[in-house]
């Protein structure tokens, strides 16, 4: 973040954000859990952790696109101007003004995001007609250039879906995510499946688009393409978040203070390639303190109290940690 | 264990996204096979597993000749091939809990009752509780179904583990868990491994040999 963002109200202030979904038989799952952070215009932040601890269900909390049983609690306040609760928000206001407009959803699996019995050009005109007042006659040329802004080719534009690759599909959400010019990009697993040069093509575009004055909030497990877009990284584990440090930082020779986030970092083949034993907590029966200390080779009796997230990082032994 | 020879393999005939290739994998060797996506090693991969007819070629399993695929080849064969694949979604039945998916080719070979037993020890070796066995697949994330399908494909003690992209979808802590899996059960059993991929730091770690999928010699 550069003096200028710092400055200035944040992009997005999510604060104390919970999701829970109620089940049959009056169960809770627990997937969203106290979340707090900021984003910056031009700011981007990624939020890494294993599958199933609540990741996708924050981007869709923030976009109001949970499924009914869901009940949330805390504020998401977009800015930078005019600023409005996504949490709180009705569904025609969110539908109407914010989402696609002001919040841009690139999805995890362009090709199934997409109408597959239209062509590109046809959903890029669609977006257009429908986001910007565009004159019947200008339609063309302003899907075009839609396309180009997300290096989306030309001469692809009357393709089906089908026909197209999986990096030319993902070129073609983001084409579709960046029509409003929505100062928000939401970008769920955006990498996910595609092969080491493709992740680090889209990485580097998201990247540009983050440069241009977007605030990227990037969701994913892909720790090599956090630590090439990133400029922060938030941890989550169990619906939480445990750290949130610079990528510099948490890359870098400093590292990660969480034992958890280090046993991430520790799981890469290039590293220990060691798992993190055990597996996750399941969020319909959370502990009462610390989420990982059942996994944690630290835990004490102190762990048995939930950690608050203090100085970028919630764990009882962090101070330890960084000695180790 | 395994040798292609001269395998062409592909969708269309004209168009075979495989050309005349080679390829073995020795007795308890594992082999990755790095690639691109859209390059066709996820065609050799079905080929390799007895899954995909090729147009031409020789595939021999053991020492003998693969002569059907798909249905058409012999279970004795085909049992000894374990399969998983990269989206566990489409490669698990949504209706069956985990506890019957890591189960299912020992009741599809009539086999149940005998390996009821191996199928509880492979769940616990993944890291799968009971309290996820008796989940279906929409109840559990990827990385725990990833894990059933992992058990599912060494059921039957195949001599041969091939895994099409496997930890493409998962975490890093997923993957290094799922990967010391593969790893107890070939040192345990002696298997080979086929392990096809595009992350070359994995497959470098992971494998004895790998190999560039374009630059696969045509006669090796």
């Amino acid at each position: 973040m550069n003096d200028a963002s710092a400055a200035r109200p944040p992009l997005l202030a999510v604060h104390e954000l919970s999701v829970r979904f109620l089940m049959p038989g009056g169960r809770h799952v627990a997937a969203v859990n106290g979340v707090s952070f900021e984003l910056a215009a031009g700011e981007c932040l990624a939020l890494v952790g294993e599958s199933g601890c609540g990741k996708s269900v924050l981007a869709s909390a923030l976009l109001g696109l949970l499924p009914g049983n869901a009940r949330t609690r805390g504020t998401a306040l977009l800015g930078p101007d005019d600023r409005i609760d996504l949490l709180g928000a009705e569904e025609t206001t969110l539908a109407r003004t914010v989402r696609g407009r002001r919040a841009g959803l690139i999805p995890q699996s362009p090709a199934a995001h997409l109408t597959p019995v239209r062509t590109v050009r046809s959903q890029l005109e669609e977006t257009v007609r429908e986001l910007r007042d565009t004159r019947r006659g200008a339609l063309r040329a302003a899907a075009e250039a839609a396309a180009a802004r997300a290096a989306f080719p030309a001469d692809h534009l009357d393709r089906y879906p089908h026909q197209l690759s999986g990096g030319l599909a993902q070129r073609a959400a983001t084409a579709l995510a960046l029509v409003a010019d929505a100062p928000l990009l939401i970008a769920d697993e955006p990498t996910t499946g595609l092969d080491r040069d493709l992740v680090d093509r889209t990485v580097d575009e998201l990247r540009r688009h983050t440069d241009e004055g977007h605030g990227l909030l990037v969701i994913t497990h892909d720790l090599a393409a956090a630590a090439r877009m990133a400029d922060r990284v938030a941890v989550m584990y169990a619906g939480r978040i445990v750290e949130v440090a610079t990528a510099a930082d948490f890359f870098g020779a400093a590292g990660p203070r969480h034992p958890y986030a280090r046993g991430l970092l520790d799981a890469l083949p290039e590293r220990a390639f060691a798992p993190i034993p055990g597996l996750p907590p399941e969020l319909d029966a959370l502990p009462e303190g610390c989420a990982f200390a059942a996994r944690c080779d630290r835990a004490t009796d102190i762990c048995t109290t939930l950690p608050a997230l203090t100085g970028g990082v919630a764990c009882h032994h962090a101070s330890e940690a960084v000695d180790a | 264990m395994l040798e292609l020879e001269h395998i062409t393999a592909g969708y269309v005939r004209g168009e075979p996204v495989v050309r005349e290739l080679s390829l073995t994998v020795a007795d308890g060797e594992a082999v990755g096979l790095l690639g691109p996506s859209g390059c066709g090693k996820s065609t050799l991969a079905k080929v390799a597993a007895l899954l995909h007819r090729p147009f031409a070629g020789t595939v021999r399993l053991a020492g003998e000749p693969v002569r059907g695929f798909r249905y058409r080849a012999p279970r004795a064969q085909r049992t000894r091939i374990g399969v998983v694949f990269q989206q566990p979604r489409l490669a698990a039945d949504p209706r069956l809990a985990l506890r019957d998916l890591i189960a299912e080719p020992a009741r599809a070979t009539g086999r149940g009752q005998e390996l009821a037993e191996r199928a509880a020890a492979l769940a616990t070796e993944v890291g799968l509780g009971p309290e996820l066995l008796g989940r279906r697949p929409h109840e559990v994330s990827d990385g725990q179904l990833q894990r059933a399908c992992l058990a599912r494909a060494l059921l039957l003690r195949p001599s041969l583990l091939i895994c099409d992209e496997m930890t493409a979808m998962l975490d890093a802590s997923t993957t290094a868990a799922l990967v010391a899996v593969v790893e107890d059960y070939r040192r345990e059993n002696g298997a080979a491994l086929l392990a096809v991929g595009h992350d070359r730091v994995l497959l470098r770690r992971w494998c004895d040999r790998v190999l560039d999928f374009p630059a696969v010699p045509a006669t090796a």
